[in-house]
C-alpha cells in the first residue's frame, strides 16, 4: 500500500464513517474497512473503477465530486478523504467547502508543484514540468489547478478553514510541517497531508 | 441473440402468407395455453389483500416459478421480480412458450444470478396473464372472465401479493431482491413495504415515480388496444375474438423505446427486407419494419391485452415520492437493506438520472447504496441482453455480498 494510504489511515480513528471521494480501486477503503472498522463509502468517477470497488464488495457510487457531494447531507461523515484529486478539479474552492460540509473533518492531500524537481525543470529546460507524480504534458494533463504546500497553507487562510495536522512526505518519509520548516518543506516535500475542519 | 431474432424473423417473412392462414388457429391455441395450468405452479393466498384502489381480494392465485435449492439455514433466497411483458420463468425454457426464459443471460448454473448458489423466486405479477389472479380469471360473481371488471392494481398490490411466497417457503429475510424497469419499481416498493425481509436490493434500469414520457407510451399501447374493435371493452373473451392488432401496435410501439436510436441504426440502418429496391407502397420495405411487426406478431400469442391495460397502468400509478410526500428519502429509513442500483447509457425511457435520484434519496439518510451507469448501446433492453460489464457488476455484489456473513 502506498505510504499515503498508510499516513491517511494512521489519522482517522476506529468506528467512524469515511467518505472517500475519488477511491480509485478502493485500496484505502479496503484497508481502512478491515483495519479500522470504518463505515466506508466511495465516490469514484470512472466506471472501470467503480466496477473493481463493487468487486470488493465496497460501497461506492459512480459520480463527479464536483456535482455529487451535493446528495450528502451536512456533517454525514466523521471524515472526507480527497487523495491527490484537488488539482483536478474546476473549482477546488467549491470543493474543498463541500468537503467541509458534508464531513466534520477532511483529509487533504496534494502533489506538490513547490517541490524542488518540478521548479528546477520548469527553471533549467524553460518546460512544463514532467515528474514521477506529475506524468502528463500540460495539454493532456488533468491536473488543471496545480497548487504547492505553501499555496494549500494560504487557501486555509482564503477561505477560512482550519488545518489540524499538516505534514510532508519526502522519500516515503513524513514530517510534520509547521510555520518555521514551511520553506523546506515546500520544498522537498514530494506531497502534502493536510487534516481539516471548516 | 439478435442474430437469432434476425434469423426468426426473416424466417418468419418467408412463411407470412402460411402464418396468415393459421393466425385464427393460433389464437384458440394460445387461448388454450393460457388456461393450460399443467406446468404453472400456484400459491391460493386466502388471507384477504386490500388493493390500493379501495376493493379486497382474496382466496387468489399467485403462479411462481423457483431455481436452485434453498438451503438449511434458508439464508440464500432471492426473489427476482419480472418487468411488464416477463412471467415467473425467469430461465431455462419457458413451459408455455416453449423459449428461452425472459433473463436467461442473467440467470442460471455459475451465471450473475447463480442457480447454483441461490434459490432463486419468481412470481407472475398480480394482474398478468400466467397465471396469477388476472383479467382473464373468471369472475366468480358472474362466471365469466373479468375483463375490465378486474380491480385495477398497482405496484404495491404487486408486492403484497407477492410477499406471501416468502411464508410459503418459511424464509425470514431474503439474500436479495432484484429487478430491471417494473421489477426494479417492485424492489424498491418491496423494500420500503417491508424493510427488514430482505439483506440486499438491486433495483435496474428503473425509477422512482413513472416519467410524463413514459405515461405518454402506456398511453399510446392502451389506446392502440382499445381501438381494436375485438376488444370490445375488454370483453373479447366471451366474443371468442382477440384484439390482436392493437396488441401487436402497442407492442411495436413498446419496443421501440426499449432500444437505442444508435442500436438501431447499427443494426437496422436503412436496409431493405428481401428486395433489391423501395416498392413504392406500404408493405414492409425495411428491415426494421419487418422486425417491428415480427416483434408485434409473436407477442399477442403469449400476451392477453386486458393484462397490458392493468400492468402498464399500475406502472403508471407508481410514484413512490408522491407516496412519502414528497421526501423518496422516507420510503427507505427503516431499512438497513444494502442497495446496489445499475443504469445504462443509452436507456432514454427509464435514463441515468432517474436512477441517481434513487441513490440521492438514499444517501441522504446515510444508507448502504452502491451505483453504476454502464456503458451499453442496447437502450433499456440492456438489462436482459449479454452484456458483460452488467452481468460482471451483478455477480460480483452479489457474490461479494453473499460472502460476507455479518451483512
Amino acid at each position: 500500500m502506498k505510504s499515503e494510504y498508510r499516513i491517511i489511515a494512521d489519522i482517522i480513528q476506529k468506528n467512524t464513517r469515511v467518505l472517500d471521494v475519488g477511491c480509485d480501486e478502493g485500496i484505502l477503503m479496503e484497508f481502512l474497512k478491515e483495519n479500522k472498522s470504518v463505515d466506508i463509502r466511495g465516490i469514484e468517477i470512472s466506471k472501470k473503477k467503480v466496477q473493481i470497488c463493487i468487486a470488493k464488495g465496497l460501497t461506492v457510487i459512480e459520480g463527479n465530486a464536483e456535482v455529487d457531494l451535493k446528495q450528502f447531507p451536512n456533517k454525514s461523515f466523521d471524515y472526507v478523504v480527497l487523495g491527490q484529486t484537488l488539482q483536478a478539479f474546476v473549482n477546488p474552492e467549491k470543493v474543498i467547502k463541500e468537503l467541509l460540509r458534508v464531513g466534520k473533518k477532511a483529509i487533504v492531500t496534494i502533489p506538490n508543484f513547490g517541490h524542488w524537481k518540478v521548479r528546477l525543470n520548469l527553471l533549467i529546460k524553460g518546460t512544463m514540468p514532467i515528474t514521477k507524480s506529475l506524468p502528463n504534458d500540460w495539454y493532456n494533463t488533468p491536473n488543471i489547478h496545480m497548487c504547492t504546500i505553501k499555496d494549500f497553507v494560504k487557501f486555509s487562510k482564503v477561505i477560512d478553514f482550519k488545518i489540524f495536522k499538516s505534514l510532508a512526505l519526502i522519500d516515503n518519509k513524513v514530517s510534520n510541517i509547521n510555520k518555521t520548516n514551511l520553506f523546506y518543506k515546500n520544498l522537498f516535500g514530494e506531497l502534502g497531508i493536510f487534516l481539516i475542519e471548516m | 441473440m439478435y442474430k437469432n431474432i434476425a434469423l426468426i424473423y426473416l424466417n418468419c417473412e418467408r412463411f407470412k402468407k402460411t402464418a396468415k392462414k393459421v393466425f385464427f388457429l393460433s389464437i384458440q391455441l394460445s387461448a388454450i395455453i393460457m388456461n393450460n395450468r399443467e406446468n404453472i405452479k400456484t400459491l391460493l393466498i386466502e388471507k384477504p389483500l386490500k388493493l390500493d384502489c379501495g376493493k379486497t381480494i382474496n382466496n387468489y392465485p399467485i403462479a411462481y416459478e423457483t431455481y436452485g435449492k434453498l438451503n438449511s439455514n434458508k439464508d440464500n433466497a432471492i426473489l427476482i421480480f419480472h418487468a411488464l411483458t416477463g412471467d415467473q420463468f425467469v430461465t431455462g425454457i419457458n413451459p408455455i412458450t416453449k423459449k428461452d426464459g425472459w433473463w436467461s443471460y442473467a440467470v442460471g448454473p455459475n451465471k450473475a444470478i447463480d442457480t447454483n448458489k441461490y434459490f432463486i423466486i419468481c412470481a407472475n405479477v398480480l394482474g398478468g396473464c400466467m397465471g396469477s389472479f388476472g383479467p382473464s380469471h373468471q369472475n366468480p360473481e358472474t362466471k365469466k372472465m373479468f375483463g375490465t371488471d378486474f380491480p385495477v392494481i398497482t405496484i404495491n398490490d404487486m408486492v403484497n401479493a407477492q410477499v406471501n411466497l416468502l411464508e410459503l417457503f418459511e424464509i425470514k429475510k431474503l439474500f436479495s431482491v432484484v429487478g430491471g424497469s417494473m421489477g426494479g419499481m417492485q424492489v424498491l416498493q418491496f423494500v420500503s413495504n417491508f424493510p427488514d425481509k430482505t439483506k440486499t436490493a438491486i433495483p435496474i434500469a428503473c425509477t422512482s415515480s413513472h416519467s410524463a414520457q413514459n405515461i405518454a407510451f402506456n398511453e399510446l399501447g392502451r389506446q392502440a388496444i382499445a381501438a381494436d374493435h375485438n376488444w370490445v371493452n375488454g370483453k373479447y373473451m366471451s366474443n371468442n375474438t382477440v384484439p390482436d392488432k392493437g396488441l401487436a401496435v402497442a407492442r411495436m410501439a413498446a419496443h421501440i423505446t426499449y432500444l437505442s436510436k444508435k442500436g438501431l441504426q447499427e443494426k437496422f440502418g436503412r436496409k431493405l427486407q428481401e428486395r433489391d429496391d423501395l416498392k413504392f407502397g406500404f408493405d414492409a420495405d425495411f428491415q426494421i419494419e419487418s422486425y417491428l411487426r415480427y416483434q408485434g406478431s409473436i407477442f399477442v400469442d403469449r400476451f392477453d391485452a386486458n393484462s397490458y391495460l392493468y400492468i402498464t397502468r399500475a406502472m403508471d400509478y407508481f410514484d413512490l415520492v408522491k407516496q412519502f410526500n414528497g421526501n423518496l428519502s422516507k420510503a427507505f429509513i427503516n431499512t438497513k437493506a444494502k442497495f446496489f442500483i445499475i443504469s445504462f447509457t443509452s436507456d432514454w425511457l427509464y435514463p441515468t438520472q432517474e436512477n441517481k435520484d434513487i441513490v440521492i434519496a438514499l444517501n441522504a439518510i446515510g444508507a448502504n447504496v452502491g451505483f453504476v451507469e454502464i456503458e451499453s448501446d442496447k437502450g433499456h433492453d440492456s438489462f436482459l441482453l449479454d452484456v458483460p460489464d452488467f452481468l460482471k457488476a451483478l455477480k460480483s455484489f452479489l457474490d461479494k455480498s453473499y460472502s460476507e456473513k455479518n451483512l
